[in-house]
């Protein structure tokens, strides 16, 4: 997945932008004059054309909207939403703060407590032979199947969807830091021994450093995963949050408005992981721009 | 800095090493007996397996030893030594930190004068002609100027002696070159105590004066050749006869043990 973002956002920034040692100077100013020509742009007018022909064709065929809404539909619906006071209970700022709230909570409490618990397992290493095949076991339990027995246990509030969300969160981190700790080469720690370094010393400077790459590939999908975990927490059993807003649309069959809240959930995780990106790249600036750095702006 | 220099800086008696154990433990290292002079540059020559680099992880203090004694400076070696420098088969350079600070690296770990640390590890930059690269990152200097960052890392704390595993393995034969005269140059500029691993017998007999022969299986020490030519040397040395008489004495010694297999 990585490699093909990667390789797509590297062919985009190629294209746009000209690199002194690539391409001469000389086609730059053309470049301007036709702005046709960037691929960001051009993949503007594709959104552009797409949700065009998705309006006209619902209007020719006379779909009915409870089953595709026309996306001016979709607008309005979005409009109408965001329009609205903060404590409005029909409103998205409401909802979606609910819903942001776990999102963040369970995201800091599942990946944090996965952070912390892989690190004192990788310095151990016989406690880590011991837990290991418990990690790999529990890993592959579907963590959303457990969302109504949470929501039994815990009730309708917000905490049942962050106890969700940990779950959901807690194991990408736990895993991804267990093999970062694996893969501090021996050399680096000899390095570190021959200064007489402490356990402690070794640890922050060699140790840590080396596994946060593979922490923030956890980080990354817990991220991903911490929106699903909020919604299908509130599918299951909530008062408030987007997912409730989502069922009681449905209920109503307006389906327009259940898309608007699917966009406003999406710009939620977009916001989530493009923080999360412009964390990664401060602490990550030593690596070089292929492997952590995606070209975005430049 | 005037006190006599101690003939038997290094003395290793009867030292033997054996990895694993019972049955399968395999005898890395056998009966090894000899002394290295303070301030001289010694090399260990001989095929893979021979135990030159366990011999010295055991110098550095990095691997403990079954039999036999080991003294730096008239104290038995227990554990790694803060007066021992090492530099690694590959340069080991953190990719986080800039040159600057992987070179200061030992004065965090040993808790120095942090203002001082960076003076000396801009001079020792100079030393080894890394100026202007301070704050570069490792992954943007070639292999041979990382090896030179790393030799600069080991001498920041001002270790009397610089354990080296094969440091310029890795580089290509040119590089290589250039490399042994940089090297000859630092250690007679610091006067310290050298110990290299190579398994080049050229380099060997360029940069020692004695040339510790070792042959494998199990890794003993066959003959210390002293190599009686002026320094500095320059690549002429190698044309010298007396280059060519040890480097065909070393090479037969090699034939020879082989000829055991």
């Amino acid at each position: 997945m990585t490699t093909a973002m990667l390789n797509s956002s590297r062919t985009a920034s190629s294209a746009d932008t000209a690199t002194p040692v690539a391409t001469p100077v000389a086609p730059r100013p053309r470049r301007r004059a036709n702005p046709l020509a960037s691929t960001r742009v051009q993949s503007v007018l594709l959104l552009a054309a797409l949700l065009g022909s998705w309006e006209a064709a619902v209007r020719w065929f006379k779909v009915p909207q409870h089953l595709v809404p026309p996306v001016s539909d979709i607008a309005v619906a979005l409009w109408r939403g965001l329009a609205t006071g903060p404590m409005a209970k029909d409103g998205f700022w409401y909802h979606g703060g609910v819903t942001l709230a776990e999102i963040l909570l369970g995201f800091f409490v599942g990946g944090g407590i996965g952070l912390a618990i892989g690190i004192v397992i990788s310095q151990m290493p016989r406690l880590e032979a011991l837990l290991e095949p418990y990690v790999a076991a529990l890993q592959s339990v579907p963590k959303v199947a457990v969302a109504p027995i949470i929501v039994v246990w815990l009730g309708f509030g917000i905490s049942s969807k962050v106890v969700i969300i940990c779950l959901l969160t807690f194991f990408p981190v736990l895993v991804t830091s267990i093999a970062g700790f694996k893969a501090v080469d021996t050399d680096r720690i000899d390095l570190l021994r021959s200064l007489s370094a402490s356990p402690w010393q070794i640890f922050r400077k060699a140790k840590f450093p080396t596994a946060l790459p593979y922490i923030f590939a956890g980080l990354n999908m817990a991220a991903a995963f911490s929106v699903v975990g909020a919604v299908v927490g509130e599918f299951v059993g909530a008062q408030a949050g987007l997912g409730v807003l989502i069922l009681q649309m449905e209920a109503q069959a307006d389906t327009g408005g259940s898309f608007a809240v699917c966009i406003v959930l999406s710009v939620i995780g977009i916001l989530l992981t493009s923080a999360l990106r412009r964390v990664q790249r401060r602490v990550l600036h030593w690596m070089p721009a292929d492997t952590s750095q995606r070209p975005v702006n430049t | 800095m005037n006190a006599p220099l101690r003939p038997d800086y290094i003395r290793i008696e009867g030292l033997s090493k054996t990895f694993g154990g019972g049955n399968e433990g395999v005898l890395a290292l056998k009966d090894i007996d000899c002394t290295i002079a303070q301030g001289s540059f010694v090399t260990i020559v001989g095929p893979s397996g021979c135990g030159k680099s366990t011999l010295l992880r055991i110098l550095a203090g990095l691997l403990d030893y079954g039999m036999g004694t080991v003294m730096l400076d008239g104290q038995p070696i227990r554990g790694t030594r803060r007066d021992v420098g090492v530099v690694f088969q590959s340069s080991i350079l953190l990719p986080w930190r800039t040159i600057l600070e992987n070179v200061m690296l030992p004065a965090e770990v040993l808790g120095l004068d942090m203002k001082k640390a960076r003076d000396r590890a801009m001079q020792l930059l100079q030393m080894v002609r890394l100026e202007g690269f301070e704050h570069k990152l490792p992954r943007q200097l070639s292999g041979g100027m990382q090896q030179r960052a790393s030799i600069a890392r080991a001498l920041l704390h001002d270790p009397k002696i610089l354990l080296m595993d094969e440091p310029f393995g890795a580089l290509d034969a040119m590089t290589r070159e250039r490399m042994n005269l940089e090297l000859q140059r630092i250690w007679m500029e610091s006067g310290k105590t050298v110990v290299l691993i190579t398994h080049s017998i050229p380099e060997a007999v360029f940069l020692g004066d004695k040339v510790f022969v070792m042959s494998p299986r199990p890794g003993t020490l066959e003959r210390v050749l002293p190599i009686d030519l002026p320094r500095p040397r320059t690549m002429d040395a190698m044309s010298h006869p007396r280059f060519a008489a040890a480097s065909a004495s070393i090479r037969e010694r090699f034939s020879h043990a082989a000829s055991f297999d």
